[in-house]
């Protein structure tokens, strides 16, 4: 991991489009007056007539990408995750995934680390309603290499897609050169015999630097990045979740519906193991620094280690 | 085709409605029996579309934005060619193609999934934006209820239309005046519907949605308009063609028992024998 770098993955997400543009000439981005925050100003800057600003009008946006891929485009759909997620949902459901159209939503700002904007645009539950919608693909990606990989993936691969980002700048946890993305495929960072935290988005780098904090406790925690919620990649929950007391789940989320919740139905299902989710413990965020409300809310690698410390204490 | 060929179809059309509401004892005749002539307009005489090749990318699009009319598609795109009209009687029952609401993944023809108000006409917005794109020169054509147009997404997209010129859009708005709870005017107002749009920079046109020279003038004007999308505010009876169901808001969502079906055929089939004696120039 290399904490010298850090980038927002919604530069990711912008710089993605960008590269992907002249190899895809059937994608198109469409945003709801957010462009310079989504970071989709980059594409727009090098593809202008292929960015389409549909004025603050999320469930128009939304149809309207659902009428281009009917037509054969590859539509990126983008906004905060409160609005392309929540306000949008059942316009995300019945035109997008029903019809299971080729869009691909890209939700920035998702999560407390929006800051100082508050509740209100602190989505914390669009993972939950995401994870729900039959056959959507649902991937939340931890730094800016795999949040590249990601929206190429999702570019690449027919059906509707939730691709999910952060406004705040993170770490580089993938720098290794030898580094795959594949989708559906939880990749494990670390080992430890101790037990396991599943983990993915920006706390994946708090959960490492926790993971390094425990280790010198004598407490050895094995890190796996779940990059893709859905669908889950059961055989890797299950295998590192065996011979373990008590599992983790880690996730700037409500505990409601999302990570914790899609590991609790694997395990549940094949090998009913306790597990201890860490997230947003059913409650609105507020407004403060990014690295503020993580500390806040137990989700910096301080939280985590305490969390995981006090369990298996 | 000619106004009598058009109006004998138009009767099939309607006969295709109450036999697959009957069939399925639920479903939507009012809206749908108010659009017939429309629906029978659209397939039979305006839009580019092929039964035989109902995916082809340069075709016309429509969109069935008010959904729940599923009846008065599926008729037409049967009576069209694109699947049996005896199908018609599977309609909503389980495993049959032929769902409650429009999709575009199980039916021919169908070219988008709608059904819940207020969405369809953004996805209309989407495929004739494609053609700009592309240089394409098909149309897209979108159906809507005048109850529906109380949903705000309608607006949102009806914004997005007139501020991208798509000149290559014709919203049709099925105005019979009549939805669930009772009429237009009572439960909501919708009216003025003309200077809604007009207010959006739509091309408006006012015409009786049951006579075919209107509604053929009123393409012919929307094809001439340029720099617009037209909309066609079509003035209807709820339920037309059916003399129990007509104006009646009690019809929106309701099947005829057998009855009430064996009397709807009857009428619609004494209509249909008096056209095919007609003259042509009589009707």
């Amino acid at each position: 991991m290399n904490c010298d770098i850090k980038i927002a993955t919604r530069d990711s997400y912008g710089n993605a489009l960008a590269e992907l543009g002249d190899e895809l000439p059937q994608l198109v981005v469409l945003d709801c007056d957010l462009a310079g925050a989504t970071k989709t100003s980059v594409f727009k800057r090098k593809f202008p007539s292929r960015h389409i600003d549909c004025g603050i009008a999320e469930a128009d946006m939304t149809g309207i990408g659902a009428g281009l891929a009917t037509c054969g485009k590859i539509p990126f759909i983008s906004s905060f995750a409160m609005f392309v997620a929540g306000r949008n949902y059942e316009q995300v459901r019945n035109s997008i995934a029903y019809p299971h159209l080729n869009v691909k939503i890209g939700a920035t700002h998702a999560g407390i680390t929006v800051g100082e904007d508050g509740a209100t645009h602190q989505c914390i539950e669009d993972l939950a309603l995401m994870r729900v919608i039959p056959g959507m693909t649902v991937v939340v990606p931890c730094d800016d290499i795999e949040a590249r990989a990601a929206v190429r993936a999702a570019a690449l691969t027919d059906g509707p897609f939730y691709l999910r980002f952060g406004r705040s700048p993170v770490p580089i946890v993938n720098d290794d050169p030898g580094y795959k993305f594949e989708l559906g495929k939880a990749v494990v960072l670390r080992q430890g015999a101790d037990t396991t935290i599943f983990v993915n988005g920006v706390c994946v780098s708090e959960a490492l630097l926790a993971a390094d904090m425990l280790s010198k406790e004598g407490i050895e925690v094995c890190v796996v990045n779940v990059h893709t919620l859905k669908p889950i990649d059961s055989d890797t929950v299950l295998d590192c979740s065996k011979g373990k007391k008590r599992v983790f789940t880690c996730e700037e989320h409500s505990v409601i519906g999302g990570l914790g919740s899609a590991v609790c139905d694997v395990l549940s299902e094949h090998m009913p193991t306790p597990v201890s989710k860490i997230g947003i413990n059913d409650v609105f965020g507020q407004s403060g620094t990014a690295s503020g409300l993580m500390a806040e809310y137990g989700l910096d690698y301080k939280g985590i280690a305490r969390a995981i410390r006090e369990k298996l204490g | 085709m000619n106004n009598k060929q058009l109006k004998i179809m138009a009767e099939n059309v309607r006969k295709g409605i109450v036999t697959a509401v009957y069939s399925a004892k639920s479903g939507h005749p009012g809206g749908s029996l108010s659009a017939a002539d429309m629906f029978t307009y659209l397939y039979f005489e305006e839009m580019n579309i092929d039964s035989a090749n109902p995916r082809n990318s340069d075709r016309d699009r429509f969109v069935l934005s008010k959904g729940h009319t599923s009846p008065g598609l599926y008729s037409v795109l049967a009576n069209r060619g694109f699947f049996p009209v005896e199908d018609l009687k599977t309609f909503r029952k389980l495993g049959s193609y032929l769902q409650g609401h429009p999709c575009m993944t199980e039916t021919p023809g169908v070219d988008m999934s709608t059904g819940s108000l207020g969405q369809g006409l953004s996805a209309a917005c989407g495929m004739a934006l494609n053609a700009k794109l592309d240089g394409k020169s098909y149309h897209v054509y979108a159906l809507l209820g005048d109850g529906e147009i109380e949903e705000g997404q309608i607006w949102e997209a009806s914004m997005f239309a007139g501020a991208h010129k798509l000149d290559n859009l014709t919203v049709i708005v099925d105005n019979n005046g009549l939805q669930i709870d009772g009429r237009v005017e009572d439960v909501c107002n919708v009216y003025p519907i003309d200077k809604k749009f007009e207010a959006f920079n739509f091309n408006v046109i006012c015409i009786d949605g049951h006579d075919f020279d209107a509604i053929r003038g009123a393409f012919k004007a929307a094809h001439s308009c340029t720099d617009k999308p037209t909309a066609i505010i079509m003035h209807t009876i709820k339920g037309k063609g059916v003399s129990f169901m007509e104006n009646q808001a009690g019809w929106h969502g309701k099947a005829p028992n057998d009855e009430e079906y064996k009397l709807a055929v009857q009428e619609i089939d004494a209509r249909i024998s008096a056209l095919e004696k007609s003259e042509v120039g009589s009707v």
